[in-house]
């Protein structure tokens, strides 16, 4: 029960987003985010989408995988 | 699917785990707290592409595994009362109780519904004006603020039928406590959904006083083989700190609504964990403003006398003290159909983590 995973938001009314893990959609309720929108990640956690995926430091963390890949050329 | 499969690349795995075996000298133990975590680290063998140096302890981030055999009794005895609905997460109804679980109450006759969020226990009340729902909350800082956001709901919205059994749980009070208790330890894998609600300050102290290292960490592969990377070059420069692999989801903050929402609803009391008894400011109660919403406050229930499951370690386990095989049940007459203890129940539970990645 205690899984949280990504989720694509596809459309928000409210106080609740329609989103998409994969193929398969769940509704999030949103009463614990704010300014969320249509393409926005969100980890959805027992029906809530608790926080917000930001897009920029995903990026930065597998910049660092790839500066250790450096160090390892074989 | 975005966000996840690119942490699951297996060159990249292997990349950290030679930079982790380059760099690790010392002998360490770290825990990894979430359950997430767990299962993560089974699944994909990560145990397999550490060094001899590191050995990993799981702990006590399971909320159905944590949830005491006096919670699930109590579940067990509201449920037999005429009229009432128990809502309630899917895991928690196959908890073993003293004498019965929600499951052999339900075949019973009780009614007893599995529900996916709190949202959902309220509806149902909401439906059914002429009965009681209880759901039982259980869970840490990720869970407590939906139900805080559904009980303010549920008062603005003139629902009293609709009632919550706390066992809501926080985290930093069962990690001291641990090691207080004399497990041994060098840092911690710290749970990266939780952090997301409170922010990485709530592990300051664990670094500053009990000198730990914690890395805040996702729950993909590489996050968390990066994690350990983290961890050991911490622990090799003796310079524990608190860091966040889990920047694309953890701040220093949090969220700020969602601490708001439980801050409101919620005040903090001694709690009572599976195996590690009672923690001192570790649990979550309704607070006096909603304690219209504590069903202790309108069912009298008698709660037999606490029984332990036979032969059962699940404490030990919880502590990371002992691990499944060291339990002589484990695989034989415990198993995922037929669990004996709690930490056979939950997918997240370390028992049953062990059992499904046992080959
Ligand atoms: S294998 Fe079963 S009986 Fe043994 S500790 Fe785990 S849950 Fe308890």
């Amino acid at each position: 029960m205690c899984l949280g995973v990504p989720a694509r938001v596809i459309r928000v009314e409210d106080n609740e987003a329609l989103v998409a893990v994969g193929s398969v959609e769940y509704k999030a309720s949103l009463l614990l985010l704010e300014d969320i929108k249509e393409g926005d990640y969100i980890i959805l956690h027992a029906g809530f989408a608790i926080e917000k995926v930001d897009p920029v430091e995903a990026g930065e963390t597998l910049k660092l995988f790839l500066e250790i890949e450096k160090d390892f050329p074989e | 699917m975005k966000y996840v499969d690119e942490y699951r690349d297996r060159e990249l795995i292997e990349t950290v785990s030679q930079e982790i075996k380059k760099i690790s000298k010392k002998n360490i133990s770290v825990m990894e707290v979430c359950g997430g975590h767990t299962m993560a680290i089974h699944r994909f063998a990560l145990n397999t592409m550490l060094p001899d140096t590191i050995r990993l302890l799981s702990g006590p981030g399971c909320p159905v595994c944590v949830s005491s055999q006096s919670f699930i009794d109590t579940a067990v005895e509201y449920s037999k009362i005429s009229g009432m609905i128990i809502a309630t997460y899917g895991d928690l109804i196959r908890v073993p109780g003293s004498h019965s679980s929600l499951e052999k109450e339900k075949s019973n006759g009780s009614d007893i519904r599995i529900i996916y969020s709190v949202l959902e226990g309220l509806e149902i009340a909401r439906a059914n004006p002429e009965r009681t729902v209880i759901f039982p909350g259980i869970g840490f800082e990720t869970t407590s603020p939906a139900t805080a956001a559904t009980v303010i709901k549920a008062k603005r919205e003139n629902i009293s039928n609709f009632f919550v059994l706390s066992a809501h749980k926080i985290m930093p009070p069962v990690m001291k406590a641990l090691v207080e208790d004399g497990v041994r330890l060098n840092g911690f894998i710290a749970p990266g959904h939780v952090s997301a609600i409170t922010g990485s300050v709530i592990y300051n102290d664990l670094a500053s006083r009990y000198g730990l290292s914690v890395v805040i960490s996702g729950f993909e592969p590489l996050d968390i083989m990066q994690s350990i990377l983290m961890l050991v070059r911490q622990i090799e420069a003796a310079h524990p700190q608190v860091e966040i692999q889990y920047k694309r989801v953890v701040n220093k903050e949090g969220n700020k609504i969602a601490q708001e929402l439980v801050n409101h609803v919620f005040r903090t009391c001694n709690d009572d964990w599976r195996g590690l008894g009672m923690i001192t400011s570790s649990g979550l109660s309704l607070c006096d403003e909603f304690a219209e919403f504590n069903p202790k406050r309108h069912f009298r229930i008698n709660v037999p006398e606490t029984i332990e499951p036979k032969g059962c370690i699940c404490g030990n386990i919880l502590r990371g003290m002992k691990t499944p095989p060291d339990c002589k049940n484990f695989a034989k007459e415990c198993t995922p159909m037929n669990p004996m203890g709690a930490c056979m129940v939950s997918s997240e539970g370390t028992c049953a983590t062990y059992y499904k990645y046992r080959n």
